[in-house]
């Protein structure tokens, strides 16, 4: 019988919540990493024993960790991202040049097809690469040495590259998402990129439409159609049919289309699923009501969905990579919360239930479908 | 050669899997300075590279500090010889994370 493993990255530790398939009776395991920041942790496609995860620290830096059993044991490998040469500057908040600086990990997108190969998505903004399992890191540096790159800005949380999308159909192609730079593609494996950013408009830029400088806040992506994005980002919904070539905004009836998370039915790839924020200096749902909305359209016409979740007092924030979905037949969906609720519903959000309800803050949610 | 004692923080114990108290032992050459002993740690565990000091600048990590002897160390060269009690294995050489909320 098929099964579900959830990984869920928190402000102190990291948990691994289980159930079989029918997604109603959870145990769950951790916290691991006692006391340290787990930004993302995520399962290889092609070996679900082997998952990787990103652990920090404000007093003792960045580590990673792999486990080869499924997250029962975890053994940290290397951790040393170097930048290639001179790293040189980007704007500081202020617009002033700052040194480009190490500072951590978001997100580990393991290969789809080999268990060793894995991306990591840092703080200051670059995209590294492992062969080997996590032993060596290697920098993707024509990310970082774009043309554009000396212009990028750090958004709130600092100037991470948060999202990092791999094609199924297209080993050369990934798409990347810096916040507060924008969206960026390589068609050639990673050498070279460039700014996808068009039909975003973002009225805090000097020139809303200018070519980088958006806050993007994630990117989901259906692998049934690898050439349709759906982006939230900092105001608005959009939608790529070109694999980023341009952007259409699909907020539609949203009641705010502030948000960070944002991802896409296992097998409807016209399903999209959003967590609509107040604002952006109100990070919490609408009159403390904690909806999802579902768009069966690809976006515009939009459905709140309720029925299990709290609407009323709510005022937690859900994090960019804290939503997920499994590839059941009745297709799971997942989030977690900064007030320790992971929630699931296992009907493609029509009923939802809280697995849990008092871990630490949740910056992250993945979610494996075991055979 | 000397034998110095390093006393870490419960996180890195943890994080390095020991679990034989707050101190490992570490055989120095002399001249027995911080960034020998440093090395030497990194070397016996390879868990607490980046942990204690960046690994590209070697640099103090911001929120680390080193004690001995009732002296804050922090900001000494690391090239300095560690107090002779250090040397001597009478006190430890104190890894601290600087206390802060969260």
């Amino acid at each position: 019988m098929s099964s579900v493993r959830i990984l869920a990255g928190t402000r102190k530790g990291a948990f691994v919540l289980t159930s079989d398939g029918k997604r109603k009776d959870w145990k769950i395991s951790g916290p691991h990493f006692t006391g340290w920041e787990i930004y993302h942790l995520k399962g290889s496609p092609a070996d679900p024993n082997r998952i990787y995860a990103s652990q920090s620290s404000g007093w003792f830096g960045q580590q990673i960790q792999r486990s080869d059993d499924g997250g029962e044991t975890w053994n940290p490998v290397s951790a040393e991202f170097k930048y290639e040469g001179v790293p040189g500057t980007h704007q500081w908040y202020d617009g002033t040049p700052h040194p480009w600086e190490f500072k951590r990990v978001w997100h580990l997108e393991p290969s789809l097809t080999d268990p060793d190969t894995v991306f990591a998505g840092a703080e200051d903004a670059a995209l590294f690469k492992s062969t080997d399992g996590g032993n060596n890191w290697t920098e993707l540096a024509g990310l970082r040495t774009n043309a554009t790159a000396p212009g990028w800005q750090p958004g709130a949380g600092g100037m991470c590259l948060h999202t990092v999308i791999l094609d199924p159909t297209n080993p050369d192609r990934i798409v990347i998402a810096i916040s507060a730079a924008g969206a960026f593609r390589s068609d050639d494996a990673g050498k070279s990129w460039k700014p996808i950013n068009k039909g975003l408009n973002s009225k805090f830029l000097p020139n809303p439409t200018a070519e980088v400088g958006h806050c993007v806040h994630h990117i989901a992506m259906n692998s049934k159609t690898p050439k349709t994005l759906f982006m939230q980002k900092h105001w608005d919904v959009m939608r790529s049919d070109d694999a980023g070539d341009q952007w259409t905004k699909i907020s539609g009836n949203l009641p705010t289309d502030f948000g960070f998370a944002i991802d896409v039915h296992a097998h409807e790839p016209e399903t999209v699923y959003v967590v609509p924020i107040k604002s952006d200096s109100e990070h919490f749902p609408l009159d403390g009501k904690l909806q999802v909305f579902r768009s069966r359209t690809g976006g515009n016409e939009w459905e709140p969905l309720t029925k299990g979740l709290p609407q009323q007092d709510c005022y937690v924030n859900i994090l960019r990579d804290a939503m997920a979905v499994d590839s059941l037949d009745d297709c799971g969906i997942y989030f977690g919360t900064t007030g320790g609720q992971v929630y699931c519903s296992p009907n493609g959000g029509d009923d939802w239930t809280t697995i849990t309800e008092h871990l630490p803050p949740v910056l992250s949610v993945e979610v494996q479908t075991l055979a | 050669m000397s034998r110095i004692r390093v006393e870490l923080p419960a996180p890195l114990l943890r994080h390095a899997k020991i679990t034989s108290g707050h101190e490992v032992s570490l055989e120095i050459e002399t001249p027995v300075t911080l960034r020998r002993v440093l090395d030497a740690l990194e070397e016996a565990q390879p868990t607490l590279r980046g942990t204690i000091r960046d690994q590209a600048t070697k640099e103090r990590r911001a929120f680390i500090r080193f004690f001995a002897c009732n002296e804050d160390l922090s900001h000494d060269s690391p090239d300095d010889p560690l107090p002779e009690a250090v040397i001597a294995g009478r006190e430890p050489l104190i890894v601290l994370g600087a206390i802060a909320g969260g």
